[in-house]
Parts: C-alpha cells; structure tokens; sequence
C-alpha cells in the first residue's frame, strides 16, 4: 500500500477554495454539477451576484420544501429563489449578458483542460452517444474569467490538465484557472503556473501527475 | 376591432401546415406550452421541423409529438436528458434529424430573424464540432480585431409556441419569472405566435412600462385555466 504525504481536497473543500477567490461585488455564473456547491462556500460580508443561463439575475438558495416555485428553476432545473434585487429577462439578452463580457466569473466542471487553457466539457465523443451541449460553448467564451473546477485525475490515474485535449472542444484559450483536489493553476499561452497545491504534495510530484511542466 | 383571443387551442392552431417549421417556448418546467403541444397533435400537422431548447422528455408534450411520428427535424441545445427516451430512439434509428446548437446561438439566431439580421459573426462555438455544417463543412469565420467568430444564420418560424403569464386582446403580453426564457424571442422569430395566457385583462390593465412582448409579435392568445402543476408555476399542493 502507497501511503500518501498529502491529502485531496473534500469537494466541499474544493468549493470552499473556488470561493475565497469570489470577490465583493462580482456578477458570477455557477455551471451545473460541483460548480453549483461553490455558492454555499461564499465568505460572510460579499455580496455575489449569481446568474442563471434561464433568465435570472440575483439567484438565491433552493427554497423550503413546499416552497417550491417551478417557474423558478435554475439551469439545473432545479427550484431557486430570488434575492430582492433580483431580475429576469429572456434567453437572448442572458446569453447576450454571457457572450457579451459582462459576467465577472464563470465556474464549469470538465472532462479536460489543456495547458494553454482550451475547455473541452461537453462531449467525451463517443460513437453513438447523443450529443448534447447546452450553454457550455457560450459560458464558455463569454466570462471575463473562465474557471474550471475539478478532480486532477480521472478514475484511471489519467490527468485532466493536459498538453493538448482528446475530447472534443467546447472552447479554445478560453480557461484562467483550474480548481482542483490537488492544486490550482492558472492557465497561459506559455502553459501552466502553479496557484497553490496541497500540503505535502511536492512540486516535482505533482508536475509527475499532471505530466506537464507547471511554472513556479 | 383587434381582437387576438381565441376561443380555443384548435381554433388558435388551425391552418398550420405540413412542413412548417415550429419554434417551442420552454426551458425546464417553466414556460412550456403544454396545451399547445397538445393542440398541435390533435391538429395534425406533420413533417415538422421544431424548435425548442430540449428535445422532449416522458412521454407528453414535445415527446408525444415526436412519438405520434409529427417531426423530421429538431434544431435544439440540449436533447439528451434523463427521460428523453422517446427522441433517444428516433435518432437512434436515423428516423430524425438533429441540428445542435449550442443554446445563446439558439437564442440568438431567434433573435436575428426577429430583429431582420441576415446573419451575424459569434465566438460562441468556434474552433468546435458545432462550427461545422450539417454536411461536415465548416461554416464561415471570421477574425475580427483579433478574435475569432463563426457566421450564423437566422432562424425563422412559420409558428412559435410559447407560454405567458397575463395578455390583453392586441397581443400584449407578460410573464411569470424563469417561464419567460424563449418566449420574448420566438415571439419576435415567427410569422404567426400563438400563446397561452392565465389571465386575460383589459386594454390598458398591464403596465405599459412592463410589457415584455408587444402585442405586435402576437396573433393569437389562448387563456389556460391555472392548473396545480409543475409547469403552471404554482406550488405543489402539499
């Protein structure tokens, strides 16, 4: 048995960590899944306006059970609520909002991201499989800032940084940063720069999972 | 006298020709015009090419469409869901045809044949599968100080679905919430927009500073009686 010097980040610690770097006053969309997790993790004293690909603006927690509004439901179809101060709008002027740079952040899980920051999170190309892609292209592209958060490896040991991506593309350049279990790192047109790992985890060890260079 | 209520849903839906391309309101539960769904396969209509954000899922509404044999093409963002079964196995078998596209170009797209744009450059989606033609050619890009854009074309309706929350007799319209998302621009995207209303007032009732949809984009309004459920925005009776 391998014995491990450094322990992976809990996805409640993940969100916690993808949370610290929200800051005050920030407009910001939440993909669906773990990106979701993030709002719960927001420090007391921001004020973080989220946006909702379906029309919303101001989105608040899940309501009480029975409290359930289904025509107020987030991009995961789920039942939100509205903060006050809250808007709506229709489809073309949220995703005019997203594609138009007005979103401060953007948090999208991924299936991979390569160094230099192309997102691909919205088809593993499977033959056969029937492809489905949402607003992922569009949230994509749009954010000032794109970040991803994610496990570092896949189930296999296989890192989800890598050189280039095999899945098919959602966007290209297009990611800051990658959250993950393990470190954070940014994403440039030289390639990777560490953020922050975990404790115990070298740098050579960790340059060993992701099989790339990651600049100090 | 102008006067755009229907007495019924078949009365609103008559005429709708084979062939007729159909743009349907709706993301999640909200906004989705469940009895025009309905209309529209009591209607008859077939070889339809419709247009939603989803792809249908049970075995109601859209998925009862496509189910009845009605639709040879679905241009739409996301079909693949945990219930789309119905349309699962059309495209499964080829008995339909797919066009995907990614969901702010969806929007956009309405609303460029809305707004008369001949087409427009978008981010969105270059360098991806989904920049390339149904024919596996890549579509048109274009680089403009220095960012790279792919050419879309408008998407128009020979009929739009959609569902609204309160209308007037010229059309105008308002609506509850998140059940707004496609409405306001399939509205503007077709030639003949037929929507349901849970209450009809007088001219003059809603707030001209707060109508979203202009009565001008509207041919016909159907009132629905609110129903306890999911998609009528009422809470779940406890």
């Amino acid at each position: 048995m391998v014995i491990m010097s450094y322990q992976k980040r809990s996805k409640e610690a993940l969100a916690q960590r993808v949370a610290q770097d929200i800051h005050d006053g920030t407009y910001v969309n939440l993909g669906i899944g773990q990106p979701t997790l993030v709002a719960n993790h927001i420090p007391a004293g921001r004020e973080v306006i989220l946006q909702s690909e379906n029309g919303i603006l101001g989105m608040g927690p899940a309501p009480a059970p029975q409290d359930e509004d289904f025509d107020l439901i987030n991009a995961g179809k789920q039942p939100v609520t509205l903060l006050p101060g809250g808007a709506y709008f229709h489809h073309a002027d949220s995703f005019g909002m997203m594609r138009g740079g007005h979103l401060d952040i953007c948090v999208l899980g991924a299936f991979q991201v390569s160094a230099t920051g192309d997102l691909a999170n919205w088809s593993t190309g499977e033959p056969g499989s029937i492809p489905a892609v949402g607003g992922a292209m569009d949230l994509a592209i749009g954010a000032k800032q794109t970040w991803v958060m994610m496990d570092l490896l896949t189930k296999k040991g296989e890192s989800k940084v890598v050189a280039q991506c095999s899945y098919p593309l959602t966007g290209i350049a297009c990611v800051k940063r990658i959250y993950t279990d393990l470190a954070t790192l940014a994403c440039t047109p030289q390639g990777l720069t560490l953020i922050d790992k975990v404790d115990g985890l070298d740098h050579a060890e960790l340059e060993q999972l992701v099989g790339l260079p990651i600049q100090h | 006298m102008i006067n755009k209520i229907a007495a019924s849903v078949a009365e609103a839906l008559a005429g709708t020709p084979d062939g007729a391309t159909v743009l349907i309101g709706g993301f999640g539960t909200a906004g989705i015009p469940n009895e025009l769904i309905d209309g529209l396969i009591a209607q008859g209509a077939r070889d339809l090419t419709i247009v939603n954000n989803n792809a249908g899922n049970g075995d109601t509404g859209l998925a009862a469409l496509l189910k009845a044999g009605r639709v040879r093409k679905v241009i739409c963002s996301f079909p693949r869901q945990a219930d789309s079964y119905v349309f699962d196995g059309l495209y499964r078998s080829s008995r339909i045809e797919l066009e995907l596209v990614p969901q702010g170009n969806l929007a956009e797209r309405l609303r460029a044949a809305g707004a008369g744009v001949g087409a427009f450059f978008t981010p969105t989606g270059y360098g991806t599968e989904l920049a390339k033609n149904s024919d596996g050619s890549p579509k048109e890009t274009r680089e403009i100080n220095g960012r790279h854009y792919v050419l879309e074309y408008p998407i128009h309706g020979d009929l739009a679905l959609i569902k609204a929350e309160r209308g007037d007799r010229w059309g105008n319209l308002v609506y509850r919430k998140a059940a707004r998302n496609f409405g306001p621009v399939m509205a503007t995207a077709a030639r003949h927009t037929v929507a349901t209303v849970h209450e009809v007032v007088e001219l003059g009732a809603l707030d001209p500073e707060a109508i979203v949809t202009p009565g001008i984009h509207v041919s016909k309004i159907v009132k629905i009686d609110r129903v306890a459920t999911q998609a009528g925005g009422f809470k779940i009776a406890a």
